[in-house]
């Protein structure tokens, strides 16, 4: 992978790297003997080895000027593994917290293993490791193949990719060393937040700049998606994070919102990192993988620009619904909650759209697993927004508000979506990128459907009963009128269900480590495929992929 | 692809475009969309006439219904107080003997209890009261801080070793820890405490030192025969029933280090008559379940 970069770009890298480790070590002089060393540490580390694998091919020649004529997929194979690799940690932990909560004892008295520590470390690892990085792999994909343009730039996507991951393994570093700023799906502390922001500017230009390269006249709609994610999950995560750093040589910061000012800025970070990261850049990934896979035309593209403008109107709104009942003042929750509902058919709309765009196509669903996985994301992702739309409704969520219903919600989107649209897409994408005639098992793929959807409808089940059971029991009033349950009832009313969300979650992780050995043997074993034209032009400029095989 | 390409399968025509061989058909958006858009705004609107929704400068729109959460907290509050006080005000003014031979009066009090005693004594005394290492069990009839009515009330009012200017205050010296009693006395009177209730059966020397070094350590809070002393909240030595336990290695603990229980004061956060009804919780309540 290094060997095809030039030289300069090596030593652009080195260069980059190389003020990387400084900064690393600076850090850990300066907060020596506290977490915040230990991040500097971890940085330099980083750096180095990096910087390590960058020298050994130092001297390697010059590439050949005509990979310029072909697409840029080296750090897309780099984030297939890095994703798969995310998942394990992010869904690993997942693990261990459900049966955490169904058996306390699990934690085994050290600090780190706090569920308050742990749970950050599954969230962050899931939404911002496993999600970012396949979106991220997936954008250099789908950015490249619609637009008949190689990426821009042979470092820009090299930093992006593994600049993010550096991010991602600060937090949940951080996290387990007790660093955490205390706002929820943006936990990390100023440092990080700041590195990130360098990320994803720079991420956000390679877009734009690759976007202005295309040969196609017209920008398809994965891509609306994809820069609408980039776009406004910057905004957010500057808004949701500024804060001023009690000092240079440590972790600890204060943010500039107060009171519940801060609430409501948090929450329409917390909502929108919902709406922008797991739903519209994982619609871009649908828009793209889904028609690919099943060879039909998207059903409508005026659907298209209904449901992306609704959609994205309309969701900044409604950060307020996760704060019903509370001081925010109440005209906020309104119309939280109304923005919430007048959501709902844009994006049922997309949902819709993809479904339709499998007319033609349905015994494709059913022969193929790949295609399987992203139809029922698609199926998912209309049952989790209703279900959004649903529980903004105040009444409604005076019942589901702090009860495992909200985990329920969270899961579908989150195990049923997200996860299961990322795997059909890997799925698509492997033999792609690999040239590879297909996936190495057929059958494994088969296996790793039918456990993910196993997993997610035990695990969401389980939530909704108990979420709703704990709600009842919430409010239950006997004939004195005072409570009919005590707390320690509605935990040991629960204990079952816990039980059962470990076990769906368990059985979901078996079939994604599946996916990791069927992946890996793709990429080992999986017979070549034969001559692929899977380039950007003709030496005449002509396009020059139109005789890619379904895969 | 050119313009006027139609999908043979559905018979709509594509945009004209194509991205890595995906096309797009140029579907009208089906009337039902339209439909669910129209429904959905408007009941948005409709919310937004009835509730408080819009901001203004200064102010913001109230909404046709004039609802406003916190009056209909503090409705709903006030509604349920009224609701409460039909009884909750007679087990405040009554004395406990009135409360249990009102019938109707107790059931209300059976009926409230588990949820105060969940929330509030469970964590520390267990679901039934039976207690742990170190938090009393109080359905055993043995008291450290004595069990009639007032004493009770008492305990749960000022707490133990607590934050309450009128708290209930007791320690065990650390007897090995402070150098009063060797490991080797230690054990003596250890195995003599054992022998009181009949845990153990010592040879007469060792009876006889473990019973000397008791009267000159322990008996001043424990008393002579080592049945305790509920206003020094010591407890009875010679029953059945055992605080941090009865094995030699737990009581040469305790013998060695002291003990130093703690109670909360649960004025501040229990009103009166809630207290008198977790007092009457462990004394009838649970004992007649049992």
């Amino acid at each position: 992978m290094v060997a095809a970069l030039t030289v300069g770009t090596r030593v652009l890298a080195l260069v980059i790297l190389g003020i990387g480790a400084i900064v690393g070590l600076a850090m850990a002089v300066a907060g020596a003997g506290q977490a915040f060393g230990v991040h500097g540490w971890i940085v330099l580390i980083y750096c180095l080895v990096i910087a390590w694998r960058v020298m050994l091919q130092l001297d390697a020649p010059e590439p050949s000027p005509s990979r310029l004529r072909s697409y840029y997929d080296d750090p897309i194979k780099m984030g297939v593994v890095l994703t798969m690799a995310w998942a394990i940690v992010g869904m690993g932990f997942g693990v261990w917290v459900a049966y955490l909560l169904a058996y306390p004892d699990l934690r085994y008295d050290a600090a780190w293993t706090g569920f308050g520590r742990l749970r950050p470390v599954h969230t962050t690892g899931i939404i911002f490791g496993f999600g970012g990085t396949a979106l991220i792999t997936t954008s250099f994909h789908v950015m490249q193949r619609t637009s008949r343009a190689r990426l821009a730039g042979e470092f820009t996507p090299w930093f992006v990719l593994l600049g993010y991951q550096l991010f991602v393994i600060l937090a949940i570093s951080g996290y387990l060393m007790g660093i955490n700023q205390s706002k929820e799906y943006a936990e990390a502390e100023w440092y990080a937040d700041l590195w990130l922001l360098v990320v994803w500017i720079t991420y956000f230009t390679l877009y734009i700049r690759t976007l202005a390269r295309r040969a196609e006249p017209h920008i398809y709609v994965a891509n609306w998606y994809y820069l609408s994610f980039i776009l406004i999950v910057g905004v957010l995560h500057i808004f949701n994070n500024v804060a001023l750093p009690v000092s240079w040589s440590g972790s600890r910061s204060y943010i500039l919102w107060s009171g519940v000012q801060d609430a409501m800025m948090q929450w329409w970070y917390g909502h929108n990192a919902v709406a922008f990261f797991l739903t519209s850049g994982f619609l871009g990934m649908l828009y793209y993988y889904l028609p690919k896979r099943a060879a039909r035309p998207i059903y409508s593209y005026r659907l298209s620009i209904l449901s992306f403008w609704g959609i994205t109107f309309f969701y900044v709104w409604v950060g307020s619904h996760h704060l019903h009942y509370t001081a925010l003042p109440q005209w906020v929750q309104t119309l939280g909650m109304t923005f919430s509902i007048m959501l709902l058919v844009p994006s049922w709309a997309t949902a819709a759209n993809a479904l339709l765009t499998l007319n033609g196509a349905w015994h494709k669903v059913r022969d193929d697993a790949t295609l399987r996985f992203m139809m029922v994301a698609a199926i998912f992702y209309g049952m989790a927004t209703f279900e959004g739309s649903f529980l903004a409704i105040r009444g409604v969520n005076a019942l589901s508000h702090y009860t495992d219903w909200t985990i329920a919600h969270v899961h579908v989107g989150t195990l049923g979506w997200n996860a299961i649209l990322i795997f059909g897409a890997i799925y698509a994408l492997v033999p792609v990128i690999w040239r590879r005639e297909r996936m190495w098992s057929p059958r494994l793929v088969e296996w790793h459907f039918w456990l993910a959807v196993a997993g997610t409808v035990i695990y969401v089940f389980s939530m909704w009963n108990s979420g709703i059971l704990q709600g009842l029991m919430w409010r239950t009033y006997n004939d004195a009128g005072t409570l009919q349950y005590s707390f320690i009832d509605t935990v040991m009313a629960m204990h079952p269900y816990y039980m059962g969300r470990a076990v769906g979650g368990t059985i979901y992780m078996i079939g994604m480590l599946i996916g990791c050995v069927n992946i890996w043997m793709t990429i080992r074993k999986a017979p070549e495929a034969g001559y692929l034209r899977d380039m950007p032009k003709t030496p005449a400029g002509d396009a020059d992929d139109r005789r890619v095989p379904a895969e | 692809m050119s313009v006027d390409e139609r999908d043979p399968l559905t018979g709509h025509r594509t945009t004209g475009h194509e991205w890595n061989g995906i096309t797009e058909l140029n579907t009208r958006v089906p009337r039902a969309v339209w439909w669910a858009i129209g429904l959905t705004h408007a009941w948005a609107v409709l919310m937004w006439f009835l509730l408080p929704s819009w901001p203004l400068v200064t102010t913001y729109t109230k909404g046709l219904l004039g609802v406003d959460q916190r009056q209909l907290v503090a409705g709903q509050l006030a509604a349920a107080a009224r609701d409460h006080d039909q009884w909750m005000s007679r087990i405040a003014s009554e004395d406990l003997p009135t409360i249990r031979g009102d019938k109707e009066l107790m059931a209300t009090v059976a009926e409230v209890a588990p949820a105060l005693w969940g929330d509030n004594c469970q964590a520390c005394h267990g679901r039934v009261a039976t207690g742990g290492p170190g938090f009393p069990d109080l359905v055993d009839k043995s008291w450290l801080w004595g069990g009639d009515d007032d004493a009770v009330l008492e305990t749960i009012r000022v707490g133990v070793n607590s934050a309450h200017p009128d708290t209930r205050t007791s320690q065990m010296l650390a007897f090995g820890a402070g150098g009063m009693l060797t490991r080797d006395e230690i054990r003596t009177v250890a195995t003599y405490v054992q022998s009181l209730s009949g845990l153990a059966t010592p040879d007469d020397a060792t009876r006889q030192a473990g019973a000397q070094l008791f009267a000159d350590n322990c008996a001043s809070c424990h008393g002579d025969d080592g049945t305790g002393d509920t206003s020094l909240g010591a407890p009875n030595l010679t029953d059945a029933f055992w605080l941090y336990g009865s094995d030699s290695e737990t009581l040469f603990r305790t013998i060695y280090g002291g003990r130093h229980g703690w109670m909360p004061t649960w004025e501040s956060r229990l009103s009166e008559a809630q207290r008198k009804i977790l007092a009457l919780y462990v004394l009838n309540v649970l004992p007649e379940k049992q």
